[in-house]
């Protein structure tokens, strides 16, 4: 990429950060026909939300049988009012988008641009850069892929990184570096064509820090990092290939992840992929995502990372395994799982129908500060 | 040194049990002509050369100066216990609370995040959480769009001008029109939000406005007259955000009291380090009202199938994952550690701790104001403040880069922010809070006092440096 900003504060903003820059491209050149982001099925829900925000109609583009986007849909749709493509690669079904190359061009040719969810970047670290191949703009969310924990939901940071033509477009203040050498940041209106901030200060400073650690650590070795995620991804799929208990819709290889299903288990026990993964957590793991993508059918998006052990890795397999007999032989215990946690299954639908969303003072009137 | 802790022999196993030679066969699904060229990155650095690469970059950071810098983010004294809180691996690392079952303490912790905030503000629901005070803002503003019909938002000038910024942005894309309601520029009023300009903008009946925000304190560090800004847009249709700095809250009225429909600001104050600008928290909360309008993660209270008080995610429709284009934000990801350090920080401190702070701070800040008005040095706007104001310095970006020299960080000079106005060519926004200490004023007010050439020269004070804040 030409250029990247540091300034979004997850990968949701990044995403809002990139579509609004394309947005700025195409009304820069008076082109404001382009209404439309084309957003395949299998997206994260991010990307159509992301579009709506930016004032974009989302159309979505059916995947084909192999798991790529249907090219002959994508010619379908594809046209004067397309604006940009979004494209996560690896896909949300941990597939490499096999017509990649395709779908760059095709949108280049069309007028519109490629932008490329990088949320799945640490499957592809030192084997496929998307500026290379053609992507106008990226976002990379640090909590996936350079180490930022989760903290049960944030902070992250999603920089955006962008090829020549939206450079001029990208959030301000940028950092730039003067003749002398000394780093300053940008001054309120001294670069107009950026479409603005999209926070306070600069960004998620102290989390950026770690992950600049993270990758002076790594060096050129971040490409083990993907490897071995990719690596471990293939071995625990095949595991769960041989012992033929749940569907594994795609055989080629995955990157970081991939889906298996418990359709057949379904049909066969009436276990489904909810009860399968709260009896996960008895046997001591933390359920994968669930009923995503949502164009698979009973899905488990199954994301072991480089860091969990071939011990792990085994015990997890042993435990899929174990659990399917258990739905043949005991569904009782599947379906009223977890038995072992600090609480049973929730009555969500009570919490949504009469939410109770805060502590409520008995007494109606509460003196705190009595004085 | 690396973190990918596979063996040698681990990886063969793995590529036996695979049939292949080599990791290069799961990438063959990358076109040829597509692969990437090598990375142009370093070899590996061993942990302590990248501590030591980062300490000196850190180093290059002057964090001795005696800081009067406000303008959005606060120090304040936290006590040790919430970062030791945060850094235990149950909230640290662990995941989004998709699995309800196995994760009631991060979920019970924004519960009570949720319920901590409804009491300061007086609404009844909270999001949790936020990027920062200014995508808050956007969010409260495209919330007011959705839920009137309407799109067109009057912000007023008094606030803070990066959320401003940040508001044009999210509503260029939205489709949302954002005109600026201008300040008093003298009288009593200077600073605050003019009334009678807002009147007139609330009279273009073509364009009915969505919703008015304006920021208690505001940038400025004055208070609005809330009640009647509130009564304004009401009259009009439109919905009341206020923008609020949550220490204050312990002593000014909630926006629930005076009939702000949300309110957004920035939780930073709320134990949460300064760390050039974050990461911070994001605030937003509305009245019952406008639930299913609210973008961000809700945590509400239930039962499991034994009866046992359980909680979980809901409302679930709102969200991104589920209602994808239709969704009310993109938000995913959010700022939920820094939630749990400002639920951990308020009960730590509990309403009277909150309190002392709040008073504590605007105490100090009337201590500022007396010391900088020895030395001549008078505010700009004569209203009520909390615990930042502005005072009136000729050159105040020259004057603020010479009191460096004597280790003052002496606030912002408005016209940094605000190059275009008049009005703020000779501001600069000073704030002081319950941990700036006597001899900081002091310095300041000698350093500054120098600077200009005032006419009672004073003795230089002998203690100089930072105090104990963050």
């Amino acid at each position: 990429m030409a250029a990247v900003t540091l300034q979004p504060a997850a990968g949701a903003q990044g995403e809002l950060t990139g579509i609004l820059m394309i947005r700025a491209y195409h009304r820069s050149r008076g082109d404001l026909e382009r209404t439309e982001v084309l957003v395949p099925d299998s997206a994260h829900g991010t990307n159509p939300a992301t579009t709506s925000m930016a004032g974009f109609r989302t159309v979505n583009v059916p995947s084909a049988p192999d798991g790529g986007v249907d090219l002959d849909a994508f010619r379908a749709v594809l046209g004067p009012r397309t604006a940009a493509v979004m494209i996560t690669n690896p896909s949300t079904l941990g597939l490499f988008e096999p017509r990649i190359g395709e779908l760059i061009e095709l949108v280049h040719a069309a007028g519109g641009l490629a932008y490329m969810d990088g949320a799945n970047l640490n499957a592809i670290m030192g084997r496929f850069k998307p500026g290379e191949a053609g992507f106008d703009a990226m976002h990379f969310n640090v909590h996936k892929t350079f180490s930022t924990p989760h903290g049960g939901g944030g902070p992250g940071a999603g920089p955006v990184g962008v090829g020549p033509k939206l450079v001029p477009f990208l959030p301000t203040p940028r950092v730039l570096r003067e003749p002398d050498g000394t780093f300053r940041l940008e001054r309120p209106g001294e670069r107009p064509s950026s479409i603005g901030r999209l926070r306070s200060f600069v960004g998620n400073t102290g989390v950026l820090v770690r992950a600049y650690a993270y990758i002076l650590a790594h060096g050129r070795d971040l490409a083990l990092v993907s490897e071995d995620a990719v690596l471990a991804a293939n071995y625990l799929k095949h595991r769960l290939a041989v012992d033929g208990s749940y569907d594994i819709p795609f055989e080629r290889p995955c990157k970081h992840e991939f889906v298996a299903q418990a359709k057949t288990l379904h049909r066969e026990t009436g276990i489904r992929t909810l009860d399968v993964a709260k009896r996960l957590i008895d046997y001591g793991f933390h359920p994968p995502t669930i009923y995503f993508p949502l164009t698979v059918e009973e899905a488990m998006l199954i994301e072991p990372t480089e860091t969990e052990s071939l011990e792990t890795l085994d015990a997890f397999a042993d435990a899929l395994v174990a659990i399917a007999r258990e739905a043949r032989e005991t569904p009782d215990l599947v379906r009223g799982a977890p038995h072992t946690a600090p609480v049973r299954r929730l009555d969500e639908a009570a919490a949504a129908r009469k939410p109770n969303l805060r502590w409520q003072p008995l007494t109606g009137r509460e003196t705190p500060c009595p004085d | 040194m690396g973190y990918a802790p596979h063996t040698h022999d681990d990886r063969r196993r793995m590529l036996e049990a695979l049939g292949i030679e080599s990791v290069d066969a799961l990438f063959a699904d990358i076109p040829p002509e597509l692969r990437s060229s090598p990375l142009r990155l370093s070899p590996p650095l061993p942990e302590q050369s990248v501590a030591a690469r980062l300490e000196r970059l850190a180093a290059r950071n002057r964090t001795d100066l005696a800081s009067f810098l406000g303008a959005g983010a606060y120090r304040h004294w936290t006590p040790p216990l919430v970062d030791q809180i945060l850094l235990r691996g149950e909230w640290y690392t662990a995941y989004t609370p998709y699995q309800p079952e196995v994760s009631q303490g991060t979920l019970q912790s924004i519960y009570e995040f949720q319920s901590l905030i409804a009491e300061l503000t007086g609404l009844d629901v909270v999001s949790a959480s936020h990027y920062d005070g200014a995508a808050a803002t956007a969010e409260a503003a495209l919330m007011a769009c959705r839920a009137s019909g309407r799109d067109r938002i009057l912000v007023s000038r008094a606030v803070h001008p990066q959320y401003r910024e940040t508001l044009r942005t999210y509503a260029a894309g939205a489709g949302v029109a954002v005109d600026e309601v201008p300040v008093v520029g003298e009288g009593p009023a200077a600073g605050t939000t003019d009334r009678t300009a807002l009147e007139r903008a609330l009279a273009d009946s073509a364009r009915p406005p969505a919703g008015l925000i304006a920021a208690q304190p505001n940038f400025f560090g004055l208070l609005e007259p809330m009640a009647e800004l509130g009564a304004a847009i009401h009259a009009a249709g439109g919905l009341f955000v206020a923008v609020v700095e949550p220490v204050s809250l312990a002593v000014l009225a909630p926006p629930g009291a005076y009939g702000a429909d949300i309110a957004a600001g920035e939780g930073q104050p709320l134990g949460i380090p300064l760390s050039y600008g974050g990461p911070y928290l994001g605030l937003l909360a509305c009245t019952n009202a406008l639930v299913r309008q609210i973008p961000g993660r809700l945590v509400g209270q239930t039962t499991d199938l034994d009866g046992r008080r359980a909680f979980v995610m809901t409302l679930r429709a709102r969200e991104q994952d589920i209602r994808r284009e239709r969704a009310a934000s993109n938000i995913c990801t959010n700022q939920a550690l820094l939630a749990l350090a400002a639920a951990v920080y308020l009960a730590a401190l509990g309403p009277h701790g909150l309190r002392d702070v709040a008073a504590g701070s605007a105490a100090r800040a009337a201590a500022l104001e007396r010391a900088l008005t020895e030395v001549g040095v008078e505010r700009l706007f004569p209203g009520p403040y909390f615990d930042e104001f502005v005072v009136r310095v000729p050159e105040a970006p020259a004057v603020h880069r010479r009191l460096l020299d004597h280790g003052v960080l002496a606030g912002l000079p408005l016209a940094l922010v605000e190059p275009d106005d008049p009005l703020l060519a000779d501001g600069l926004l000073v704030c002081a809070t319950e941990v700036t200490t006597d001899e900081e004023i002091e310095l300041f007010a000698w350093a500054l006092g120098e600077v200009l050439g005032a006419a009672a020269p004073r003795r230089q004070p002998t203690t100089a440096g930072a105090g104990g804040g963050r």
